[in-house]
């Protein structure tokens, strides 16, 4: 005990209100996952909020969903789970004191991430221009709904009833709110990363402290998470109206 | 540190199941299984989000006050989920006499 405390104590990482490097890394390890639990309630809001509604007004949200781009949908998925792959590798050079496969699978990481926002970009310029987006110009023209119908009557179910303009809008509001508050964390995501980049070229981590890398590396992973149920909940859960029983 | 270091591997073979997740999802979005599509949908978004949590977050090999901690934050969210759900799907039911 005496022994760790005093080899521990050595290194500048090591805060004196913490018996040992061990029990440092234990006790903020701890306190990032209750911060993450927080985003797990905060997210978990929203997720609800969506599965009320779409249970209510499922003809809308059908509708709605069906206006959005599966192809692009998938190639952020793989996107970001690639990217949750090159942190994870990122935070095995840390741990093995590997300072170019650090610095380099973190700035892999950005530049996924970066991918994923600009592939959102596109996706939201293609709801401005298709006028998709909640408000007083929000347009959802015959030509979406006939489509609609004409895949919705090949479904056998009574849960298709007709489509509703406000509900529409309703589905686009969460559709913006979701996928805007998931690339706003993204951003602070590549924020961060961009700080660890600086700092681990100057050397700050070692095997023995690397703790930011590897909360950032916790924060990276539990974005993708969100996003691994953003994608079916928008982009798939409806796709089959369109499909013969 | 003592901390758990993953094999390689690991991560790679995770990745390689984690797209293997995602095609079929794609894929079976476009089948229509009724009802079911959904549940599928969140069973395998379930399934990835576990396989995420479990080796990339490391929490296979985390102290058992991280999982305790992990599994009460997904108790509250299931108290979240459920119980706001048990309203809602239940108002278009018939009227009980009272």
């Amino acid at each position: 005990m005496q022994d760790s405390h005093t080899t521990a104590a050595h290194h500048p990482a090591f805060q004196h209100h913490f018996e040992t490097m061990e029990q440092q890394r234990q006790a903020s390890t701890l306190g990032m996952w209750l911060f993450l639990i927080t985003e797990i309630l905060f997210f978990g809001g929203m997720f609800t909020v969506y599965l009320v509604y779409r249970n209510w007004y499922f003809a809308s949200f059908a509708a709605g969903s069906l206006t959005l781009d599966v192809t692009l949908g998938t190639f952020n998925t793989v996107v970001l789970i690639g990217s949750s792959l090159t942190m994870a590798l990122a935070v095995h050079g840390a741990e093995t004191g590997k300072r170019g496969m650090l610095v380099g699978f973190l700035i892999l990481t950005i530049l996924l991430g970066a991918t994923f926002l600009g592939v959102k970009a596109v996706e939201y310029t293609h709801k401005f221009e298709e006028h998709h987006v909640p408000g007083p110009s929000f347009r959802f023209g015959s030509e979406e709904l006939r489509h609609f119908h004409e895949e919705a009557t090949m479904l056998r179910s009574t849960q298709i009833h007709g489509v509703e303009l406000g509900e529409v809008q309703l589905f686009f509001s969460l559709y913006f709110a979701m996928t805007g508050m998931h690339a706003l964390h993204m951003i602070i995501g590549i924020g961060v990363l961009s700080v660890l980049v600086w700092k681990a070229r100057h050397g700050r981590y070692s095997p023995e402290y690397f703790a930011p890398v590897e909360y950032a590396g916790l924060y990276w992973h539990f974005v993708d998470i969100v996003w691994i149920f953003l994608f079916p909940l928008l982009y798939l859960i409806t796709r089959h109206v369109g499909v013969h029983p | 540190m003592s901390g758990h270091v993953v094999p390689l591997k690991v991560y790679f073979a995770i990745f390689a199941t984690l797209m293997v997740l995602t095609a079929v999802t794609v894929r079976v979005a476009f089948i229509n299984l009724g009802p079911f599509n959904a549940a599928v949908a969140l069973g395998i978004a379930t399934t990835k989000a576990v396989l995420v949590i479990l080796y990339f977050m490391h929490v296979r090999y985390g102290s058992k006050l991280t999982w305790v901690v992990i599994l009460a934050g997904f108790f509250w969210l299931g108290i979240l989920l459920a119980l706001t759900m048990t309203d809602y799907i239940t108002r278009s039911l018939p009227h009980l006499p009272t």
